[in-house]
């Protein structure tokens, strides 16, 4: 049994005294910490960011040394779980949840010489950076395949929260659809969760029997997906993670969360001791967004215009928010040729013009 | 052949042997749960046990044990005094929920003004809307004699749901980019409970928690309300004759319990939590129920074993952060004291007898 070293009681000392903790030298490898919101094996986002994690292990082997604590309830105990990374001596510590922001704000203060990456949040500090992929680009790419897939010309949506992401991929995707179905409608069930795949059945199962036949989920498990292979002529795309296990059909492609590059590229910079706090948000570009094999059930033209969609996206070519473009109550949002600048897009609470859902309040 | 014989009086030594010998009994089984996942047995337990009291970092891990503890304490006082009576308030959750918005949709409301009275008046509102909360199960007891453990855990999943609507809705930060959740109390000073000493976890949550403990000590043992409520518990009957009134005494027991839970929400929503999120409550009122039983509904024995269970809690992740084990094992873990606690329970109402079956 080869316990790991922890910080000496300095640290904790420091932190009593309510100063920052000093700088350790440290020798031997680099420790980068991470905390889950959910298990590593739900199958979507924790899993992803732990898949990157395992990359970044193999990456750069003896060079660091990787932990983490997974099913952190947002709140109090984040912030004990993370100040229990930073006194055991990480000194990059990832937290992946947007919950994580102000317990992750808080002990960042407490600890100036460890660094902290907060995933989707907006609050920054000299020693904490933020991090979000540009998911609506894929919502794009599932938008387009939707919209000539579909018999009903109904798509749906199950939100997870209402908050500016949600209705970044809502929007995204209907626009996308309308373009190459002007008929259709979108539908949306807002299930109020990341993760419930009892919640995340019932709002399929509701969608289903409203007459959709294509089904996007913003939350990240399963469950929608076999509810749509129950359903037999529905189909779906895999959220965060690929959800291979049920492609062909029902699901058809997936947007995929790929932390690894980010992840690699900042514990780079730290070995290199160039981190530096600046707030990311990664495209198809990056690598960030990665677009899940597109299965045989989509016809081959199909298939082709996604791909080319996929292309343009990343080449900056087309962007999925670009005007004439209406909010919802008919108010102009973006003039004719005007693309949406990520500032537009991180404070979208509204949907556009043409959705027939009505926004939670 | 075993044989159960049921003792005429519980035995005084099993109530208080029964505890120790199911911690005992969860770390062996513990230890052999963490064995088959290939870990250490008896490191995972040391790390477990030891580790956030006397390891490297206790300083700080001995402060997080208070304001764990704190919360679970202060609930399972209320908890033991209604199970002490027979009156089973499941739905503390609930309660704790409640009082956490009552008293911050008031500092909410306030905000940004600052005054002394502000905090005072949180307490209060939170006490009333946990009490409130915990009258809907009593009331509908008392007049259709509904069963309170129903009602009080439904009761949870409405309080739920109403805590998700305010997240989202009406005390959402107006400032917070349309993200859900309210402001942070811990930015508003009026409203915000600080530790006392920093870097020790103490906050008046903790103080709250120790006050219940004598308080709890005093109604329950030193006061003519903790005798009738022990003698409707043990012997309904008996204390009808006595003069104890049974709607009386739920609404007393239910009341109280949604009281101090109210207070717990309070002190956390105002403190270590700091805001109102859907997330904000994470088992404690559940967790407390184990508590209380652990601690032997005696006050004592629940401060005890509210810091006991706050161990396991921060001993768990720090064995996820060493030794690489899954918070699935952690939990299985501390669900087994409660099992464990249970099935030794029977020694202390039973006597067993090995051999011959008795003759009826």
């Amino acid at each position: 049994m080869n316990r790991r070293s922890f910080l000496k009681t300095t640290a904790a000392t420091a932190v009593v005294a309510g100063a920052g903790v000093p700088a350790l030298a440290q020798d031997g490898p680099l420790k980068v910490g991470f905390i889950y919101v959910g298990p590593v094996g739900d199958m979507g986002w924790s899993y992803q960011h732990d898949q990157a994690r395992k990359a970044l292990e193999k990456a750069f082997g003896d060079k660091i040394e990787t932990s983490y604590i997974e099913n952190v309830p947002e709140g109090p105990d984040a912030e004990r779980a993370l100040t229990q990374l930073a006194l055991a001596g990480n000194k990059l510590i990832f937290a992946t949840s947007f919950g994580f922001m102000d317990a992750t704000v808080n002990v960042a203060k407490k600890f100036p010489n460890v660094m902290f990456e907060h995933a989707t949040g907006y609050k920054l500090a000299k020693n904490l950076a933020t991090y979000d992929a540009k998911f609506f680009q894929g919502r794009a790419i599932q938008g387009t395949i939707g919209g000539r897939m579909t018999k009903t010309n109904k798509i749906g949506y199950i939100g997870s929260f209402p908050i500016p992401e949600v209705y970044q991929g809502i929007n995204a995707a209907y626009l996308a659809a309308k373009k190459v179905n002007p008929d259709v409608e979108m539908k949306v069930v807002w299930a109020y969760t990341w993760f419930d795949p009892a919640k995340e059945a019932d709002a399929a199962s509701a969608l289903i029997s409203d007459g959709v036949d294509v089904l996007l989920q913003h939350t990240d498990s399963t469950a929608p997906q076999a509810k749509a292979q129950e359903a037999g002529n529905v189909i779906t795309f895999g959220q965060a993670s690929d959800m291979s296990s049920f492609a062909p059909k029902p699901r058809v492609s997936s947007t995929i969360d790929n932390w690894t590059p980010y992840y690699t590229k900042r514990v780079q910079d730290m070995l290199d001791g160039t981190w530096k706090s600046e707030a990311t948000w990664g495209g198809i570009d990056s690598g960030m967004v990665e677009i899940g094999e597109i299965s045989d059930a989509v016809p081959a033209e199909v298939k082709a215009e996604a791909l080319k969609l996929k292309d343009d996206i990343a080449s900056g070519a087309v962007h999925p928010f670009t005007g004439p473009l209406n909010k919802q109550d008919g108010s102009v949002f973006l003039a004719d040729g005007e693309m949406a600048t990520d500032d537009q897009l991180h404070s979208m609470t509204f949907y556009v013009e043409g959705m027939t859902a009505e926004a939670p309040k | 052949m075993i044989t159960l014989i049921r003792r005429p009086n519980p035995s005084r030594f099993w109530s208080y042997a029964t505890p120790v010998a199911a911690v005992i009994a969860t770390m062996i089984a513990g230890g052999l749960l963490f064995a088959l996942l290939g870990k250490h047995p008896v490191e995972a337990i040391r790390v477990i046990f030891y580790e956030p009291l006397f390891g490297e970092n206790a300083a700080y891990f001995r402060g997080q044990l208070l304001v764990k503890a704190g919360p679970l304490v202060l609930i399972a006082c209320g908890l033991a005094v209604g199970f002490r009576a027979g009156i089973w308030n499941i739905g503390a959750e609930g309660q704790y929920i409640m009082g956490a918005l009552a008293s911050a949709w008031l500092a909410l409301h306030m905000y940004p003004a600052e005054s002394h009275w502000l905090f005072p008046a949180m307490i209060v509102l939170g006490a009333i809307g946990g009490l409130l909360w915990a009258m809907i199960p009593a009331l509908l007891k008392v007049w259709f004699g509904t069963s309170e453990i129903l009602v009080s855990l439904m009761l949870v999943y409405v309080a739920e749901n109403l805590l998700a609507y305010m997240a989202f809705g009406p005390l959402k930060n107006p400032e917070g980019y349309g993200f859900p959740g309210s402001r942070n109390l811990q930015d508003y000073p009026s409203a915000h409970n600080a530790e006392l000493i920093a870097g020790t976890g103490l906050h008046w949550g903790v103080v709250a928690a120790l006050v219940a403990v004598i308080f709890t000590y005093i109604l329950m043992h030193r006061h003519i309300m903790g005798f009738r409520i022990r003698v409707a518990g043990e012997a309904p009957r008996a204390a009808r004759f006595a003069g104890v009134v049974p709607a009386r005494l739920v609404m007393i027991s239910l009341g109280f319990a949604g009281a101090l839970a109210g207070l717990a929400g309070m002190f956390e929503v105002s403190g270590p939590a700091g805001q109102i999120t859907d997330s904000f409550n994470v088992g404690y009122g559940f967790t407390a129920i184990i508590v209380a039983f652990l601690g032997r509904l005696h006050p004592v024995g629940i401060l005890l074993a509210g810091l006991l269970m706050a161990l396991t809690y921060i001993g768990g992740d720090m064995a996820q952060l060493t030794l690489g084990l899954p918070s699935a094992a952690i939990q299985v873990f501390q669900g087994m004291l409660l099992f464990f606690l249970l099935g030794f329970d029977v020694l202390t109402n039973f006597r067993v007898r090995l051999g011959r079956r008795a003759v009826a």
